[in-house]
Order: C-alpha cells, then structure tokens, then sequence
C-alpha cells in the first residue's frame, strides 16, 4: 500500500510539475539542441575551466552590450581565481558610487565587492538571470516529461541560440529587420513566410541581436577550441553559473538530507515495526 | 467533553497538582497525544501530520527569507537575488520555502481526497470538513499571494489576472478590485498588502488547524471502514483503538522522514521544475508574457474558470436570464469558487448511510473517474485556451459538479451497498487474526 502511494505522490509531484513548466510548449517549438553539460543531473557540477573560458568570451564580447548587474564580482572566487586576478578583473569595469566627489557620486574603477555593471546602452536584457528564465524542454503534450530527464534547458537554449543563426529563407524580404535564429521564436516574422492559416513555415523568427559569436572569437591561454559550437557552450555554462551561483552547494545539501533521512526512515520503519508487532500479533 | 473514554492526566506530584489547578496545560497536551485512535488506519491517514510539518516548514523558513527581503516594487526582485546569492545558506532556505508550498499542496490534495473515500465528511464529521476547507482556502490565498513577493514577471502577471477576477463581479467588481489592490494597477500598494497578508495567514492556519484537531478529537477519527468507534465502555473502546502515542506518532514519523527524502531530493537537484522561467525575469508592466499560467495547485480550478466561455449554453442562458450581468467571465468566477463550495458540501449532498467508500460499490467508480476528472482538470488549466482543450475543459468541470450535485444524491438512494464489519476490532482481526487458536504454553 505504501510503495503504492509514494508511487501515486511521486506521479502527482511529477505530473504537477510538468505541467506548471508546459505552458510554453505551445506555439512554434524550436529545436534546442541538448548539449551534455558537466553540472547536470543531481552527481553534475560545474566545470571550473569551461566557467573561466565562458567568463572570457562573455568578458571580450557579450558585456559590451548585456550586464551582470545581479553577480557580484567577488563571487568570480568561485571559478578559481585569487584575490589578485578578481581586483585585476574587476577593475576594468567602471561603477557609480555616490560617496565619491562630496556625495554628488562620481565613477570610479570596480572593485571586487562591487557588481558587475548594469549595461543599458544597447537595450539588451541583464544576463544574470538568463538561464533559469528560459527553458529548452517543453512537453511532450505539456506534461513536461523532457524537462524531468534533460533538466529546464535554459544553457542549452542560450547556446542552441548562440549557435542558432543561419541565412534567411528565400521567403524572407531582403530588408526584413533583425537576424534569422531557428531557436529564437519570439522575434519579428514576414507575413511572406507564412502559409494561407497563417502557420510558419520556416522555424524560429528574426532577433535584434547580430550575431555574436562566429567561432574564434577569443584565443585561450590553454590552446582550447575556440569553435562556434565550443564557444556557444562555454559562455552558456557560464550564464548557467551566474544564474545558479550556489548549485554545487545545494546538491551537496541535497545529498546530505537524503542520506540521513534515509536512514532516518530505516531506523523509524524498523521502530514502527516493533511497536506494532504486539498489536498486530506478531510475535 | 464527550470524547472516546480514555485515561485522563492525573497530575502526581505536588508540582504538577500545583499547575494542573492553575492551568490545566499538561492536562490538554497529555490527552492530546494519547488520544484514542482507530488501530486500522492505514497509510492514507499520515498526511494529517504531513499537513502539520508543512506549516511548521513554511513559517520556520518564512520568518528567514523576512528578515533578508524588501516589500518595494524596485527592490523586491533584487532582495530575493540577495537571498540567493549572499544570505548564508539562504538559497537553500528559499527553495525549501517554494518547493514547500508545493509539498504542501501535494499532502492537502492526498488528504482531501482520502476524506472524499472514505467519507471523513459525514456526520457528525461536519465541522471538522467545513474548517478543513476554510484551510484550504487560506492556503490557496496565502500560496497566491507569496507566488506574488519575488516580483517576477509570473508574479505579477499572475495577480493582474487574479485580482481581475473580482473585477468581474457586476456593478461592484471594479470598486473591489481597486480596493483589494490599493490602487488601479498591481503597484507598490498590492506588494505590501500582499506581503502583509502572506505573513499574517499562516497563523490564521495555524489557529484553524487548532480547531480542525479540537474537532475530530472529538468526533475521533474516522478509519477505512467508517464504522465508529465503541464507547461504551473504557474495555470496550480499547479494543477498537490504540493510544495515538507512540502508535501512530512513530508511524506518521516514518511516512514523514520518507516523504522528506524524496522533498529533500526536489529541492536539492530540481528546485526551479515545479516554478515558471518567467519569473526569474522581473516584473514588467509593459511586457505580457506569452502564457500566463498559475502555479500547478490552482491549475484544476483555473481550468473550470476558464471552461465556461460565451458559446456555452448554460452561460448564455444565465446571460439572458440575468438581463446580461451574468457575462461569461463572471460566469467562470462563479463556476470557479462554486467548485470548492460544492466540495465543502459535500457532507449534506452524499445522501448514501454508508461511511466508507470501501464498501460502495458503485462509488468507488465514479471516485476514482473523479481523481483522474481532476487530474485531467490540472492537465488543461495549463494548456492553451483553444480546441480541443476548451471543450475539455468543460467535460471535465461539468464532471466536477455533476459528482457533487447530482451523483452523490443520487447514488445513496440507488446503490445497494455491501456488508460491514460491525466493528473496528472485528475488521482488524481479520487482517491480523489472534493467535487463541494455537494452544498457550
């Protein structure tokens, strides 16, 4: 009867998540590419390279025009540099700070403990949060079952994005404003595209944003592939970090609780069992 | 107090005789905790205290996240990063906190639907359903409402949408609206009352969980046979029942500690699989998301909301009954609380003398047809509102209402139910038999 309840709460906790996370499946779906990340799954956790590479291709191209301005810089200690390389870092960034010049507030050089700057001259969306706000699984049917084995997806939609601009369809007119990304669906669409219901056919939309990586964007110290495909990863698992800084410290807990309160429920079972014996006329 | 006779606190020492003149307090707890139970429950009966651990959980972590978070539209979204990133552990508190809501629901659905089998609602369990469902209610409000803090764009979108809802209401539903949210729009004003209320409710809970206990310690518990317990006599009554300590404490404990492993399991390796991207984006007035979909608990009851569109004929006959105040949107708001009316009237609609689902044979059926009516009802609440899913959607809130108007009547005068034990003992026996057979030593 048990096995059969935790069954039946498990199927209920599932389903219900599903389908809270299912929503988005209607509309046009593009494909996202599932890449295999080294922080998936409950074992996964960051990998402290492929972060620092993403934190050098998303420092010499993406932050000219997208913030960080939830991150603060100090916590860049986490991808293993020392105090000396974060003051470096962090330097080159120019922050606000209203105590300077008698209170009339002047800019000055960041330093560690500041954030990274919130970057509105391009009008492109703060990168912090990026990959928790976005999902790369949906459904099937809007029950979200591919979001229970591959995980909510949003690196991967960051990179099949980054990954994702191909030349425009013959359909498109030529000055059709905006880039063509088959991942990117909620971008601008030429009536030419679509068929006599209105339907696309062409997958994903037009995006204001050119297109940001070519491949051999960045050179690293280490020699590492800077290909397209790498690139596109690399700063993906970055934004991953960013948006979920503490994962690596929530599985560990996560572990721990599990563990103990398993054993925490052999101990009570077997206590349970005891009690009951005489009731039920075991003995 | 005409409980299950039981031994009562007998103060001993001249300590306890001291208190226990002035104030009886160890008294109540003692008879609280030994409390004669049936001993056939089975394990449909642990989210009572699965229920109560919640709350705990909710109001623990709550009181944390408080102390780290700011009620201001341009600072809330900001304040719950904070948490995340650099309150110690504060991450972990947060997802407990969210993920807790939904354990929380998950546990109240299980019980509900356990009182709806085993017929937990009816006399003389009335009262005890009715302050359940107020329970209900208050979580729901305190859930939306705490759904609304972290000022995401679900957040906010969610509570236009909501809010809206009283709008609907004819001539006055607009004057509510304004009034519930402080203002015109959902601003600064509807954050802070929000905030306020979500602090305030779960001790409301807390007060009306009190008297949900008070009241089925003095109906006792109902069991899956819902043949009550003997009270006749104190010998009588010990043989249907056992002393809630250690009996069941240890059993709900276990049920407990499992559940919380696989809670445990959520939250540390999936915490963001039962919440919305969308609100990890913050709050834009300008910007309405593409779909904007409640939280998987309120899913069921937002799909009968959304079920009853202009081209239904019962709306349209409202419509032309009313003179048109009835519009299709009231309609869905009416439909939408009457839903969970029709549940709290249960105990008055179920016309059959049979307790316990057990032994209904017809029931059984339509039940469980009613679970898989409300899965199905949670499934469309989060699809599109478009065919197929819209004329589903009013099968399945059409099944809601009819269980509950018209099959519960009905099926107390038809059904022909099967043999009972007479009692509780009698039925337990006969799963664990005595050993008075085999001859003593």
């Amino acid at each position: 009867m048990f096995k059969k309840l935790t069954l039946a709460a498990l199927t209920a906790l599932g389903v219900s998540g599903a389908l809270a996370s299912g929503a988005h499946a209607a509309g046009g779906e593009a494909h996202v590419e599932d890449y295999a990340f080294s922080f998936e799954g409950p074992f996964g956790s960051y990998d402290q390279m492929q972060l620092q590479r993403g934190l050098k291709i998303f420092t010499e191209v993406c932050a000219s025009c997208h913030g960080l301005k939830y991150v603060p810089i100090r916590d860049l200690g986490a991808l293993g540099y020392n105090e000396d390389q974060l003051f470096a870092y962090a330097e080159q960034f120019d922050v606000f700070d209203q105590e300077l010049n008698d209170g009339d507030g002047d800019f000055r050089p960041a330093r560690p403990a500041d954030n990274f700057p919130a970057v509105t001259s391009a009008a492109a969306p703060d990168l912090s949060m990026m990959a928790k706000a976005r999902a790369g699984f949906h459904g099937p049917y809007g029950l979200g079952i591919n979001q229970f084995f591959k995980g909510i997806g949003g690196a991967e939609y960051i990179a099949s994005l980054m990954a994702g601009y191909h030349e425009a369809p013959e359909c498109a007119p030529e000055d059709f404003p905006g880039y063509y990304n088959t991942v990117f669906t909620v971008g601008g669409y030429p009536e030419e595209c679509k068929n006599e219901e209105g339907a696309h056919t062409v997958p994903g939309s037009w995006i204001a944003m050119p297109p940001p990586l070519a491949g051999d964007d960045v050179e690293f110290d280490d020699g590492h592939s800077a290909s397209l495909h790498h690139e596109a990863a690399d700063v993906a698992a970055f934004l991953m970090w960013t948006a979920e800084p503490k994962m690596n410290q929530r599985k560990e807990a996560g572990f721990i609780g599990v563990f103990f309160l398993l054993i925490l429920s052999v101990l009570l079972y077997l206590v349970n069992k005891r009690i009951w014996a005489p009731i039920k006329r075991k003995h | 107090m005409a409980g299950i006779p039981h031994d009562h606190y007998e103060p001993k020492t001249g300590a306890e005789k001291w208190v226990h003149s002035r104030l009886p307090i160890i008294g109540l707890l003692y008879d609280t905790i030994m409390i004669p139970t049936p001993k056939n429950l089975n394990w449909m009966w642990i989210w009572g205290i699965i229920l109560t651990f919640c709350l705990v959980l909710q109001i623990a972590t709550g009181v944390v996240l408080v102390m780290h978070y700011t009620p201001h539209v341009d600072l809330a979204f900001a304040s719950v990063e904070h948490i995340m990133r650099n309150v110690n552990g504060g991450h972990f508190i947060r997802y407990l906190h969210a993920n807790g809501a939904s354990l929380f629901f998950v546990a109240v659905y299980m019980h509900i639907f356990r009182g709806l089998y085993y017929g937990s609602y009816k006399a003389p369990r009335e009262i005890t359903w009715i302050i359940g469902m107020l329970i209900y209610l208050a979580m729901m409000g305190t859930a939306f409402m705490g759904y609304v803090l972290p000022w995401g764009q679900m957040s906010f979108w969610g509570a236009t949408v909501i809010t809206g809802l009283f709008g609907a209401i004819p001539g006055i539903g607009e004057s509510i609206q304004t009034w519930l949210l402080g203002g015109p729009a959902v601003d600064n004003a509807t954050l802070n009352r929000f905030f306020s209320l979500h602090y305030l409710l779960p001790f409301v809970i807390a007060a009306l969980v009190a008297v949900h206990i008070w009241a089925f310690h003095t109906t006792g518990n109902n069991n899956p046979t819902g043949v009550e317990v003997r009270r006749g006599s104190k010998a009588e009554a010990q043989k249907d029942t056992v002393p809630f300590w250690p009996y069941y404490v240890i059993k709900d404990l276990f049920a407990l500690a499992v559940i919380l492993a696989v809670f445990f399991a959520v939250v540390g390796f999936m915490p963001n699989y039962l919440g919305h991207p969308d609100n990890y984006i913050e709050a834009n007035p300008l910007a309405t998301p593409a779909h904007i979909v409640p939280e998987w608990y309120f899913l069921p009851f937002y799909a009968i909301l959304r079920a009853f569109t202009s081209e239904v004929w019962v709306v349209q006959i409202a419509s032309a009954v009313t003179g048109g105040i009835i519009d299709a949107k009231f309609f869905g708001v009416l439909a939408m609380f009457g839903a969970i009316v029709a549940m709290a009237l249960a105990p008055w609609l179920d016309t059959s003398r049979v307790r316990s689902g057990k032994y209904r044979p017809s029931f059984k059926w339509w039940f469980w047809l009613l679970v898989i009516d409300f899965m199905a009802l949670m499934w469309l609440g989060a699809m599109p509102a478009e065919e197929p899913y819209a004329s589903f959607s009013l099968i399945a809130a059409a099944y809601w209402f009819a269980y509950f108007l018209v099959i519960l009547p009905l099926l107390g005068v038809f059904e022909k139910p099967l043999p009972r034990p007479a009692t509780i003992e009698e039925d337990f026996d006969a799963h664990y038999p005595p050993k008075s057979t085999t001859p003593a030593e």
